[in-house]
């Protein structure tokens, strides 16, 4: 069902293939043809995703800067310093702090909402459907560039809809984007708002795995939507729930074009996330640093990753 | 058979609920509450529609309005007099098919590279037995979830080595095979008998003939989800063209729309709304075409 539970068969599976042919791995035509047709992937691969991974840890260890570019081997090794420097960063810090608030408010916020549209999606508006899944789609496929330049024009302060629509009902709006104590939430609200959609469609799938016989028995029972949302659907989804989490908190912790379009990381770093600090020092010529910071947030969505894998691995 | 892909076929046809399912009778009490309840779903649906989906009604018809009627406090909903001038002034002064020619290169570029190499190596890895399968397919699996922040800029000291620094080599090469492609085409290409290839071995056929002949044309619906998939991701890409298309004439859509819409243009809205319309249009058309498909895909691969 999930990209984590296909991983967690296609590794048992190639176990159990192995085990069985153990003295044999193919045929001499075979082997050729296997090295033929995985190569021309491998070297690509090999040269431009797998080493800069290894590259990217070894450079956090060093004081490579812009000016090393041509020759990226002279460079000094210097331990942990950067990590340690990016501990006592209140740059960092600041994206640190942006990021977990990113992640810790829009997740949950997200889930509940796209649980609640696909729940309604699931419940009979099968006339509507294909219309209210393009829409509520059409979010996260497009540009979030294209997107962020769009709320950015909603939230301006004097001509914003926003704020003018917040007139209409007599509340001066505030300045959104340029508020220390709004941009975040103006960006959290969008990226919701980007998100929902998707989520809401991959739980409308796992929706439609759940009993229908336990709605029916719960029906029976006299439970009413939320009864049934709160006993039924919630405990029988816990896995796409879980999946779902994972991969909203996997994308809110690298949001970068968001604040890069509409507040350049300001008012005050208020805005500043650890990609995006990290594409700053990229920018300044620390590319130690920057990898140093771009391998903390690896860290944590490896984390992530593997909390994902472990709970997900028992029949999905 | 590998479950993911079961699971593939599987909520594939569960996930073709528009047609009204003959099995679904229900009591008649329990039906007239159901209705009930549906109408209020439909209204909390249509209400959550509406909020997302308005922001690009919102852009589409600012994009004809005039800076002068888009800035107007309270706004006007359709424009007055509609205007091409927005997008003539992208096009005659701001280079616009140029981005979109970059954009579009690079974007069918990748595509054609994913769906080549990674259908061949996720053939290999999922039917043919040879020595190291194991661990190509362990570093596949280990590199699927590592995002661009965290090679971009070992990449950026490699590209700028080789001298593909603001080149389209520079902007294709790194995502001509990912792993994600090797991964779909893999759990797609287990699924398919092996007696299929031993025949056409027997028949003399060789490696090639059997891989171009026999197996890619069965794995269509697998091509045209990665292709789909890889087309829209690096349509929209950024973070990667940002760091190294360095002038201008390099650029791609949405890093000249950033560029502009935080430098010089930063309060023209209506140029930007213009802007913001030639990036999603293409995508918006590939995705209304194929919504259906690449809704069933995403739902079964957990990409979005």
């Amino acid at each position: 069902m999930s990209a984590g539970t296909a991983l967690a068969s296609a590794t048992g599976e190639s176990k159990r293939v192995r085990g069985r042919k153990s003295s044999a791995p193919g045929t001499g035509r075979e082997r050729v043809a296997g090295w033929v047709f995985t190569s021309p992937f491998l070297i690509l691969f090999l040269v431009f995703s797998a080493l800069p991974v290894v590259a990217s840890f070894a450079m956090s260890f060093t004081d490579m800067r812009s000016t090393d570019i041509s020759t990226p081997f002279d460079v000094n090794f210097v331990g942990f310093r950067n990590y340690g420097h990016l501990l006592t960063d209140e740059t960092v810090r600041q994206a640190a702090l942006n990021t977990a608030a990113f992640v810790i408010v829009g997740v949950p916020v997200t889930l509940f909402l796209a649980l609640l549209i696909a729940v309604g999606l699931n419940s009979g508006v099968r006339r509507m459907a294909t219309f209210f899944r393009v829409g509520y789609y059409l979010p996260a496929i497009t540009s979030i560039v294209a997107v962020a330049v769009v709320w950015k024009y909603l939230y301006a302060p004097d001509i914003g809809l926003i704020n003018t629509a917040l007139t209409k009902i007599g509340i001066t709006g505030p300045n959104w984007l340029e508020d220390p104590n709004w941009a975040l939430p103006s960006l959290i609200i969008m990226g919701i708002w980007r998100n929902l959609g998707s989520l809401a469609v991959i739980f409308l799938a796992g929706l439609q795995l759940v009993d229908r016989q336990l709605y029916e028995a719960a029906s029976v029972d006299g439970a009413g939507f939320w009864i049934k949302f709160r006993h039924v659907t919630v405990p029988s989804m816990r896995p796409t729930l879980l999946f779902g989490a994972v991969i909203t908190g996997i994308g809110y912790l690298q949001f970068f074009e968001e604040p890069f379009v509409m507040t350049q990381g300001g008012p005050l770093n208020r805005t500043l996330s650890v990609a995006y600090e990290s594409y700053n020092q990229f920018g300044y010529g620390n590319y130690g640093y920057s990898a140093a910071i771009a391998y903390s947030l690896f860290i944590v969505i490896m984390i992530l990753t593997v909390i994902q894998f472990k709970v997900l691995k028992p029949n999905t | 058979m590998s479950e993911s892909a079961i699971a593939i076929e599987h909520d594939t046809e569960i996930l073709m609920y528009d047609e009204p399912e003959p099995g679904e009778a229900t009591p008649a009490k329990v039906h007239e509450k159901t209705t009930r309840s549906n109408w209020v779903v439909s209204g909390i649906l249509a209400v959550g529609l509406i909020i997302v989906v308005f922001p690009f009604v919102w852009m589409l018809l600012g994009s004809f309005k005039t800076e002068g009627e888009l800035r107007r406090v309270p706004p006007t909903v359709f424009p007055e007099a509609p205007t091409l001038e927005n997008y003539e002034h992208l096009w005659s002064q701001l280079n616009i098919p140029q981005f979109a020619f970059n954009s579009a290169v690079v974007a069918l570029a990748v595509t054609v590279g994913n769906l080549l190499f990674c259908s061949m190596a996720g053939y290999a890895l999922a039917k043919l037995v040879f020595p190291g399968k194991r661990i190509i397919l362990l570093v596949v699996l280990a590199m699927l979830m590592v995002p661009g922040t965290v090679t971009f800029v070992p990449l950026f000291v490699l590209t700028s080595n080789i001298g593909l620094v603001n080149t389209y080599g520079g902007l294709i090469l790194p995502f001509l095979a990912g792993a994600f492609g090797v991964f779909l085409m893999r759990q797609f290409m287990e699924n398919m008998p092996k007696e299929l290839i031993e025949a056409a071995r027997i028949d003399g056929a060789n490696e090639f003939t059997i891989f171009f002949r026999i197996i890619l044309p069965l794995a269509g619906p697998a091509l045209a989800t990665l292709a789909l998939l890889t087309f829209l991701g690096n349509w929209n890409s950024f973070l990667w063209p940002l760091v190294i298309a360095q002038s201008e004439d390099m650029y791609t859509l949405p890093i000249a729309l950033a560029l502009y819409s935080t430098g010089q243009y930063a309060s023209q809205y209506a140029l930007l709304m213009a802007g913001a319309v030639v990036v999603i249009v293409p995508v918006l058309i590939l995705f209304i075409f194929l919504q259906r498909f690449f809704v069933q895909v995403s739902a079964t691969s957990g990409i979005k």
